[in-house]
């Protein structure tokens, strides 16, 4: 129904945008075999030197193998609680149901420096000292809803039917959920843990204030840029995240379909 | 023997348990709730009540009395007021700037591209949106940078340097930026629901493209828009690092109050207090998208 104009128009639009959307991504990459230590564009060497100052710099380490730590329990966590919800949720129902799924949103419907700074007061309150754990809880609140959502969108588009084949054919309800529901299900399972980790990996806003003296990957980073020292490093670090954050997601998709990993569920 | 009486007492719990669904229930939503209740809520809660408490100015203690001390110094404040009314402009003006940005590339998506390139435009907007938060904030830095890529490309047309770093229109810039893909993704999903059928119901009734479009595809895309607003709004409405880092000393924001009475300051009741504020902006801000139909568009 669009005239040609109209489609000229807006295949330049949606390439403008796609410019706008890549282009500081790409300077980033570029920017990581900056040879100088000034950040000034055009770029006038190129060398992989940094790379080599970040990966033996012990603060990087330190920070790199706690983001990982942490990722790895806050999505274990996220997966165990996340999935007894959903699968409740969804075989049941019960009075406070919408109440429940409502709840589960909050954390990430709410600006994340409310549940930053109600996470940091309840430590403080409760006397709970700031450290991994305080980290890994904050974390694990706000990925149980993205584990939730891919397992719920899964079972309801899972047919009953198939359920009700396997009780007909003598199986008992944890049979069907073994070898039934959980089969058909894993790579909502697999592809909502990719995302959990995806997300903690990444998190800063809420991790600020469950940290204790410790640093986790981008709270290193965020050091660092606030004080505008050893940015070539950061240059290099920022760049690996992104790689670190991206192959999840990557991984997700491919799983489940780009249709399960729009955040925005 | 013990094997069997063992298995037999197995058998009976599941049985007990099948006969119960209620029983089921309860055993697996326990654990999540407890979790929710006992961590979050009750978080959310602590920080209600810490926000009608005091710090001794002395002793920089926190005293457990309650008063509305903190809430009046906010509301009373000049400065404060001007900070959330800053905070709340520049929430509206970043989705309104990605709504209008987002609508024609959504419809590009939905209505125009082969099925192949709607694919790629999809990964296209995937890509940045899961990349790195701090990554994404860090090289708008390089971009904005006295002799950086951005007065590079000025120096191209002719123009002088931008000097946007460590001003409210680099922030701007910035947050419409973060916030885009959230706001394209449901724009263009509510664009897709639209039955082609409508379209042509409109153009057999006479309506040309812009008629169509005006009065038959944006209401129906508008549920869409303000899914997507909710998220462009309340990311805005909390950020404080993005401020913090693009912003420099223009980093006066709702967040930036609420992080530096934790940090620096050290009043954790007036920074629970100040959170007050965008929360209850949420709250009303959710209860009208609501009513626009948003969460089914969600």
């Amino acid at each position: 129904m669009e005239s040609t104009g109209l489609r000229v128009a807006l295949r330049i639009w949606v390439t403008l945008v796609l410019l706008f959307l890549f282009v500081p991504v790409l300077l980033i990459i570029l920017y990581a075999f900056n040879s100088s230590t000034i950040e000034s564009w055009p770029i006038r060497g190129f060398t992989g030197h940094w790379f080599s100052v970040a990966w033996h710099d012990s603060q990087v380490r330190e920070a790199l193998w706690l983001s990982v730590r942490v990722g790895l329990f806050a999505t274990g966590l996220a997966l165990v609680l996340g999935s007894m919800v959903a699968y409740a949720l969804h075989q049941f129902r019960f009075f406070g149901r919408d109440g429940i799924s409502l709840l589960l949103v909050l954390p990430i419907a709410l600006p994340g420096i409310i549940t930053g700074i109600a996470l940091n007061s309840f430590f403080s309150f409760t006397g709970i000292e700031f450290g991994t754990l305080t980290v890994v809880a904050g974390h694990a609140t706000f990925c149980i809803v993205v584990v939730f959502n891919n397992l719920i969108a899964r079972l309801r588009r899972m047919p009953g039917s198939l359920g009700e084949a396997s009780m007909d054919l003598g199986a008992r309800g944890w049979q069907t959920l073994r070898f039934v529901t959980i089969p058909l299900a894993a790579t909502a399972l697999v592809s909502g843990a990719l995302l959990a980790f995806a997300l903690s990996f990444d998190e800063v806003i809420v991790t600020v204030f469950t940290a204790g003296a410790q640093n986790t990957l981008p709270l290193w980073i965020f050091g660092a840029i606030r004080l505008g020292q050893q940015l070539p490093e950061v240059n290099v670090v920022v760049t690996i995240v992104i790689a670190l954050t991206l192959i999840p997601v990557i991984l997700a998709a491919r799983i489940a379909g780009s249709g399960a990993v729009t955040r925005s569920r | 023997m013990t094997n069997s009486v063992s298995n037999e007492r197995w058998l009976r719990v599941r049985s007990a348990l099948w006969k119960r669904p209620w029983a089921r229930a309860t055993l697996l939503l326990s654990p999540p709730l407890a979790w929710f209740l006992l961590v979050y809520i009750a978080s959310l809660l602590v920080l209600l009540i810490t926000a009608f408490w005091q710090v001794n100015p002395f002793t920089s203690n926190i005293e457990r009395i309650w008063s509305l001390g903190n809430l009046q110094t906010i509301f009373t404040t000049p400065a404060y007021l001007s900070i959330i009314g800053k905070t709340v402009g520049m929430a509206a003006a970043v989705t309104v700037t990605d709504a209008v940005v987002a609508v024609p590339f959504a419809y590009f998506m939905a209505r125009i591209a082969a099925p192949r390139t709607r694919t790629a435009l999809f990964v296209a907007i995937l890509l940045p949106l899961w990349a790195s938060y701090l990554a994404k904030v860090y090289s708008w830095l390089l971009i904005f940078t006295n002799n950086g890529f951005l007065d590079w490309t000025l120096g191209l047309v002719g123009i002088g340097k931008s000097n946007l770093i460590y001003t409210n229109a680099a922030v701007f810039i910035v947050f419409c930026y973060l916030w885009l893909p959230y706001m394209i993704i449901p724009v263009y999903s509510a664009f897709e629901r639209v039955p082609a059928s409508l379209i042509e119901a409109s153009q057999d009734l006479g309506g040309r493209t812009w008629r169509t479009t005006r009065r038959v595809l944006l209401p129906l895309a508008l549920p869409g828009i303000v899914a997507g607003s909710i998220f462009t709004f309340s990311l805005t409405l909390g950020d404080y690092i993005t401020p913090l880092l693009v912003g420099g000393t223009s980093a006066n924001f709702m967040g930036n109050v609420i992080y530096t009475n934790i940090g620096i300051a050290n009043n954790v009741p007036f920074a629970a207090a100040m959170a007050l504020v965008p929360i209850v902006i949420m709250g009303i801000y959710l209860l009208g998208a609501r009513a626009l139909g948003a969460f089914e568009a969600i």
